[in-house]
């Protein structure tokens, strides 16, 4: 047993940190929500230099081989900083994606380019049903002439709008439960027949609404066997869920930090607003409930590196997160008062946030039904 | 990270499992299901001697004190070993008195008593809560006056528990009245319960199991029995508190209770329907099976931070609240979900889990303030933890 990080996680750690507090101040982070790419490109190259884009592809697809919890790290710390930009979409929903389903050549030609910030992909999977499930997926893929031709809409799909693919999970036969027939494609974000639009959300961040009209796509463009993607986007869910469990842990550790730092700051009735036993208690909780996340989260990412079962621990620690981090930042604003309602402040970023992945990815009740079926209940 | 015990550990757990297998019996634990978390009955106590006879009582203790010197975290297996077959063994005798003696006791002491408390031969209740000095122990008003050899105890202490069952009361009294510092002028004994002059009454609680009152008559206690300095008692009691950080939260088995309710709800039917089909219950049972699991990692780190030669803090405050609260939400879901018959007493004709849920709702209510107020350690979380001032 060992709660500690490893050495060189420690130096990813303060890596990421002091890059991120450089490169990525809070000011950038406000101005990029009006930003229409929404993140500056060249931030994008430097965390490909770093190698960031490619921690977790192997070494031979321009990676650097890292596990699990050496992303759990790198997330926490981007969630800390509420990093914008398609990290999330590119190198775990879509290079996870293709990495768990692809061909080799696949693979090898979108992996490195991924690795190297050249290529943005992300997965389009959500439709307007709203629901994680194999059942929700009802945009269909229709074969001809050695060609398959796209209809309907997919929706909450993250940096679309500036992904050069698009992975669209999407039914190619009606089978007899809801996980056979679906199939993924490889789909050029340019293709004729695709229309983007961009969402306004409570975080800021870019999803999109993406309708395809008879788009067509070569036979060839398949990741992963015809009508089999499911279990592929399945496994690419419960690791993207832990990655984003790892990004709350971050927001709200830091959430934290900044209430703390207040709190000895803040001059009420003569005395430190933090002297005050309730305030003592807010804090309590909160650290209660970051560390609790934590080591949920961080026993999943464990789980996931190692290569043991970890449906119920993801499921876990998905819906534990979701509320805690949400509670946390409710304390947050609660602690500052009105200052922590004014946009320019950062209270406001961490609380968006919090809501916003809180419901992706399955919110509490979702991950706690996945958990009741693995009781057996 | 690394979330797996070692080798060493799973054969000392298989030992241990070994060990209880044979020696456990039903009767040890019925004697404590439903509802005796604090009782030690006489199969209770046979069961502490046989874990004393085995060198388990003493497992971590230095050999020279006779233990048996092994690793610190070890304590911690035998202890989750222990409640996962629904037992007890070992109590203040093991987690206070002999920590402090082993520390600030003389020679003598050490040879009298070690030996005695290592073999489960003797236990002490814990004698320091007076009807006026609670969560702020230091204002306690029970005096023991310097007599030649002995010193003269007056006084009242409350909710000893176990004073009518054990032999010894573990006494923290007031040596001198001058010190302004309330908390300089405390000292530690040990006393004999049928010592001329105590009075034990017992209190019965809503939990059903009794604590006591202990009244002190001109109670006569030679100075031997002192342990450690005059006036230094507050030091020693503070510093035990650091000994079994990782231990607090063992008093209720959660996972036990959730995974019996779990089960409950998967056997019984309601409108001809089991219940564990109910969203309702799916949702809640889920919840607990998650907060169990938080409890059991919150419990690890700290016991990890015990191995590695810190004494948890922050963080056993931290694994207190979440493990003590997540206790009162198992019987408030639990008493949820099992609708009009969750009123049903241990015992009672059609009492569902032999009353256990039933029983905890009423137990588990002291949890958050006994042996440290949850409010105070939120204090310290946010004191110690983040640096907050405070202003006592
Ligand atoms: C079943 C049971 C068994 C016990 N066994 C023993 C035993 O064996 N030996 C023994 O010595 N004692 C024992 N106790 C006593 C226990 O340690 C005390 O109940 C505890 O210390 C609280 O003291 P109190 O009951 O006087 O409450 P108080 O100290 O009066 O507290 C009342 C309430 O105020 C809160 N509070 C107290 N101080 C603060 C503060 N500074 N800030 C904010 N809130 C505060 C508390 O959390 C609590 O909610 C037992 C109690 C129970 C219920």
């Amino acid at each position: 047993m060992d709660f500690n990080l490893s050495e060189e996680q420690e130096m990813l750690k303060t890596t990421a940190r002091d890059f991120l507090e450089k490169e990525c101040p809070k000011s950038l982070v406000r101005q990029m929500v009006g930003d229409e790419r929404g993140y500056p490109p060249e931030l994008w190259r430097k965390m490909a230099d770093l190698g960031w884009l490619g921690l977790i592809f192997p070494e031979k697809y321009g990676g650097l081989g890292g596990s699990f919890l050496d992303l759990a790290v790198l997330q926490e710390e981007m969630g800390r900083a509420c990093l914008p930009g398609p990290f999330f979409s590119a190198v775990i929903l879509g290079g996870l994606f293709v990495l768990n389903a692809g061909s080799e050549e696949q693979k090898t030609s979108l992996l490195t380019k991924v690795a190297n910030g050249e290529l943005i992909l992300t997965l389009a999977l959500t439709e307007p049903s709203a629901g994680y499930d194999a059942a929700s997926v009802e945009v269909e893929a229709i074969s001809d002439n050695g060609d398959y031709v796209i209809s309907g809409t997919k929706l909450f799909v993250p940096d679309a709008h500036i992904a050069n693919y698009i992975i669209c999970i999407a039914r190619t036969k009606k089978g007899t439960a809801p996980e056979e027939g679906i199939t993924a494609f490889l789909v050029d974000g340019k293709s004729p027949g695709i229309s983007c639009t961009v969402l306004k959300t409570i975080a800021g961040d870019k999803l999109c609404e993406v309708v395809f009209d008879k788009v067509r796509v070569p036979k060839k463009n398949i990741v992963c066997k015809l009508d089999q993607a499911w279990s592929a986007v399945e496994k690419t869910l419960q690791q993207a869920t832990v990655a984003k469990c790892a990004e709350m842990v971050g927001g709200a550790q830091q959430t934290v930090q900044m209430s703390a730092d207040y709190l000895k700051e803040r001059i009420v009735f003569g005395l430190p607003l933090g002297s005050f036993q309730v305030m003592h208690y807010y804090i309590g909780n909160m650290v209660v409930d970051v560390d609790s996340s934590r080591f949920l989260t961080y026993e999943a990412a464990w789980r996931l590196s190692e290569g043991l079962p970890c449906a119920i621990n993801i499921a876990m620690a998905k819906a534990w997160t979701s509320n805690a981090y949400r509670r946390v930042t409710a304390l947050g604003e609660q602690i500052f008062g009105g200052v922590g309602f004014i946009e320019d402040h950062d209270m406001p970023l961490y609380f968006r946030r919090a809501k916003a992945a809180e419901v992706t990815l399955g919110d509490a009740s979702f991950q706690r039904e996945l958990v009741a079926r693995q009781l057996g209940l | 990270m690394d979330f797996a015990f070692g080798e060493k550990e799973e054969e000392f757990r298989q030992e241990v499992r070994d060990f209880l297998s044979e020696v456990v019996t039903p009767e040890m634990v019925e004697e404590r299901a439903g509802g005796k978390y604090y009782e030690r009955g006489p199969h209770s106590k046979e069961l502490m001697r046989k874990v004393g006879e085995k060198g388990w009582l003493a497992l971590t203790w230095p050999k020279e004190y006779g233990g048996q010197g092994r690793p610190l975290g070890d304590r911690f297996i035998f202890a989750a070993e222990m409640l996962n077959y629904g037992v007890a063994a070992g109590g203040s005798g093991i987690a206070i008195v002999a920590p402090i003696l082993m520390r600030h006791g003389t020679e003598e002491q050490k040879k009298e008593w070690l030996p005695k408390i290592a073999r489960g031969e003797i236990e002490f209740s814990l004698g320091y809560t007076e009807p006026d000095a609670g969560t702020d122990l230091a204002s306690l008003q029970t005096r023991a006056v310097r007599d030649g050899d002995d010193y003269i105890i007056n006084g009242q202490k409350v909710y000893s528990t176990m004073a009518h069952q054990v032999g010894y009361h573990w006494l923290a009294a007031r040596t001198n009245v001058d010190e302004p510092k309330k908390h300089k002028g405390i000292s530690l004994f040990m006393v004999d319960l049928k010592s001329p002059g105590i009075t034990i009454r017992p209190l019965k609680t809503i939990a059903d199991e009794l604590t006591t009152e202990v009244f002190y008559d001109n109670v006569r206690v030679p100075a031997k029995n002192r342990v450690g300095e005059e006036n230094q008692g507050w030091y020693y009691i503070a510093e035990a508190l650091d000994f079994e950080r990782s231990l607090v939260v063992n008093i209720v088995n959660s996972e036990r209770i959730v995974e019996g309710l779990i089960e409950y709800t998967k056997e019984t039917k309601h409108k001809g329907r089991p219940l564990a089909e109910d969203p309702f219950v799916r949702q809640g049972l889920a919840q607990l099976w998650i907060e169990v699991n938080i409890k059991r990692l919150l419990g690890w780190r700290t016991a990890w931070l015990e191995s590695q030669g810190i004494v948890p803090n922050v963080e056993a405050a931290v694994l207190k609240i979440f493990g003590h609260e997540l206790d009162q939400r198992v019987a408030k879901t639990g008493m949820e979900i099992l609708g009009l018959y969750a009123q049903l007493e241990p015992g009672s004709k059609w009492a569902p889990l032999k009353g256990i849920i039933e029983h905890l709702y009423r137990f588990a209510i002291h949890l958050s303030y006994g042996g440290g107020s949850h409010e105070l350690m939120r204090t310290i979380i946010a004191s110690r933890g983040m640096g907050l001032p405070r202003l006592h």
